[in-house]
């Protein structure tokens, strides 16, 4: 990929994100934070490949912190959201 | 198809998913389907991964998936929701720290192969800056919103977080002026590191919103500069789409507290209490029962309740909820009142009254309560305080003058459950104690709701 390509990538990415998250609720800000951080955990995939790579040691473990370190970001992430999430629904359901 | 194309592929649904993901979560009724294809996007980026033909050593990567799992299930699972905000700071923190990693072992793998390049270079030491400027940062924030940590920094902090900001900009530029040599790297990850934590240190728990909001936007842009350094259409997508995202939430924080960003970060840590709040009410304030509260409410018919991050600390949320219930069983129409940065992080009390079962449409934000409190009996306020205060709205020289709060003021009587009259974190006084139409209930928020919600059954 080129740098300008990339760039392009990076720039349109923002701006969709801006679009996309404008009008939210403020009941919604706790859950979409922590339901973004968990994508933000897509460093994860990433470590996979430093790391499986095996160049050295040294890359190696930094490379097997990584992947805990995102992992956790990643499954916590998700899950507490869906936890969060849950509250809200089952609330729901159970007035109508 | 060749296997870089299927993972080029699912890179690409993977992008699509994240982005239906971040639309839906967006709306009450479309959210949790949107975490869904978040986690779905997710899992199917790290299945295609797994693909590369590169990756030789799998059982590194299995211990990583399978430790972090089990220690991020286990703290999702078990997290109380009034330490949500804890949480979301340490995740936050993990995905910084998880980029400087990555960033750190391609770089050096890719300076002992002689492929280092200035190009490289940037994204690497802007990836180390960010990614650890977030973890650190994050730890600190964690620690502080935990209270275990107290300290505030030390004189002349704003000074040296200037230097070390200096440093880090001319860190980046070495790094990249000379890709060959990686001990810049890692002096740059030191400051970064270091950084990230004093310029943490000095700010105040009314300011962790904001805080927390900056720092989970800067974790989805190292996550992007992470992509840059390994050429990953993906990394670059979603996180810019995560930093934008906490950019946008921020800057709704700053707003609410009529403040800039540079302000939150750069200001020095308000000035602590002046002089003994008992001094500035005397004489002046009303004290009230939870009996005469009681009474109060047996004749109002609209009851606004104001909750701040008070209530959070007293677990108030479901003695609340039980007044709620009592009052409505009565008649008498009940709303919520929520201002945007009441408690440690954006919706935190939505959170928090969500998980007592009340119902999301009670819960008005700050726009649509205001015009109300005219038409409202009692309002009750528990736990907050400056978002509240009318001196934003009437003291020009306030350290709040022109910060948007709630009009509580407005409402015919106004109960104010509080412990002591000790300012709140601005340590500003507060007029409205002091006002005629103010009752003070002194005590802890949820016993002294307790104690209402019995008044009321009993009288």
């Amino acid at each position: 990929m080129t740098l300008l390509l990339a760039v392009t990538l990076f720039v349109l990415a923002v701006f969709l994100g801006m679009e996309l998250i404008t009008k939210v609720p403020a009941t919604l800000h706790t859950p979409l934070m922590s339901g973004s951080n968990a994508i933000s955990g897509i460093t994860l995939i990433g470590a996979l490949v430093s790391t499986g790579t095996g160049h050295t040691t040294l890359t190696t473990v930094l490379g097997f912190l990584a992947v805990t370190l995102a992992t956790v970001n990643v499954v916590g992430g998700f899950l507490v959201t869906d936890r969060m999430l849950t509250m809200f629904s089952n609330r729901r359901k159970r007035r109508e | 198809m060749s296997t870089p194309d299927v993972i080029s592929i699912g890179y690409l649904v993977a992008a699509v998913l994240f982005i239906l993901g971040l639309k839906a979560l967006g709306r009450p009724r479309t959210a949790p389907r949107g975490n869904l294809l978040g986690a779905t996007g997710m899992l199917l980026a790290i299945l295609v991964t797994l693909l590369d033909q590169s990756i030789i050593s799998y059982g590194v990567l299995v211990a990583g998936l399978a430790l972090g799992g089990l220690i991020g299930a286990a703290l999702a699972l078990r997290v109380q929701m009034t330490s949500m905000p804890e949480l979301v700071a340490l995740f936050n923190g993990f995905g910084g720290g998880a980029s400087v990693l990555v960033a750190s072992a391609s770089f050096i793998e890719a300076v002992d192969l002689g492929r280092a390049d200035n190009q490289l270079a940037v994204a690497a030491a802007l990836t180390a800056l960010i990614g650890a400027v977030t973890f650190t940062g994050s730890l600190v924030a964690f620690a502080k919103l935990q209270e275990s940590l107290k300290w505030s920094g030390f004189g002349g902090i704003q000074i040296f977080n200037a230097a070390g900001m200096t440093a880090g900009v001319v860190l980046v530029v070495l790094v990249t002026a000379q890709p060959g040599e990686w001990a810049w790297l890692w002096a740059l990850v030191a400051v970064g590191l270091v950084v990230g934590a004093t310029a943490t240190l000095p700010i105040g728990g009314a300011d962790m919103p904001v805080i927390i909001a900056l720092l989970n936007s800067f974790s989805g842009l190292a996550a992007s500069a992470t992509g840059f350094v390994l050429d990953n259409s993906l990394l670059i997508i979603a996180g810019s789409l995560v930093g934008a995202s906490g950019l946008i939430l921020t800057r709704i924080m700053c707003v609410a507290m009529n403040r800039s960003i540079l302000d939150v970060v750069f200001s020095a840590a308000p000035v602590a209490v002046v002089g003994d709040g008992d001094e500035i009410y005397e004489g002046k304030i009303a004290s009230t029962s939870a009996e005469e509260v009681a009474m109060l409410l047996e004749t109002a018919s609209r009851v606004a309740i104001v909750p701040g991050y008070g209530m959070a600390v007293a677990q108030a949320q479901h003695a609340v909820r039980d007044l709620m219930r009592t009052l409505q069983d009565s008649g008498v129409e009940v709303v919520f009142g929520i201002h945007p940065v009441a408690g440690r992080m954006p919706g935190h009390m939505n959170v928090l009254l969500a998980e007592a079962e009340i119902a999301y449409e009670l819960l008005l934000d700050m726009g649509q309560v205001n015009p109300t409190f005219a038409q409202t009996d009692v309002t009750i306020v528990i736990g907050a305080n400056d978002v509240v205060n009318p001196a934003a709205r009437t003291d020009p020289d306030s350290p709040i003058a022109g910060m948007p709060i709630l009009d509580v003021d407005g409402s015919r009587t106004v109960v104010v459950i509080k412990r002591s009259l000790s300012p709140g974190f601005a340590g500003i006084a507060n007029p409205l104690f002091a006002a005629d139409n103010t009752l003070m209930l002194f005590g802890d928020g949820r016993q002294a709701v307790l104690d209402v919600v019995t008044a009321l059954v009993s009288g």
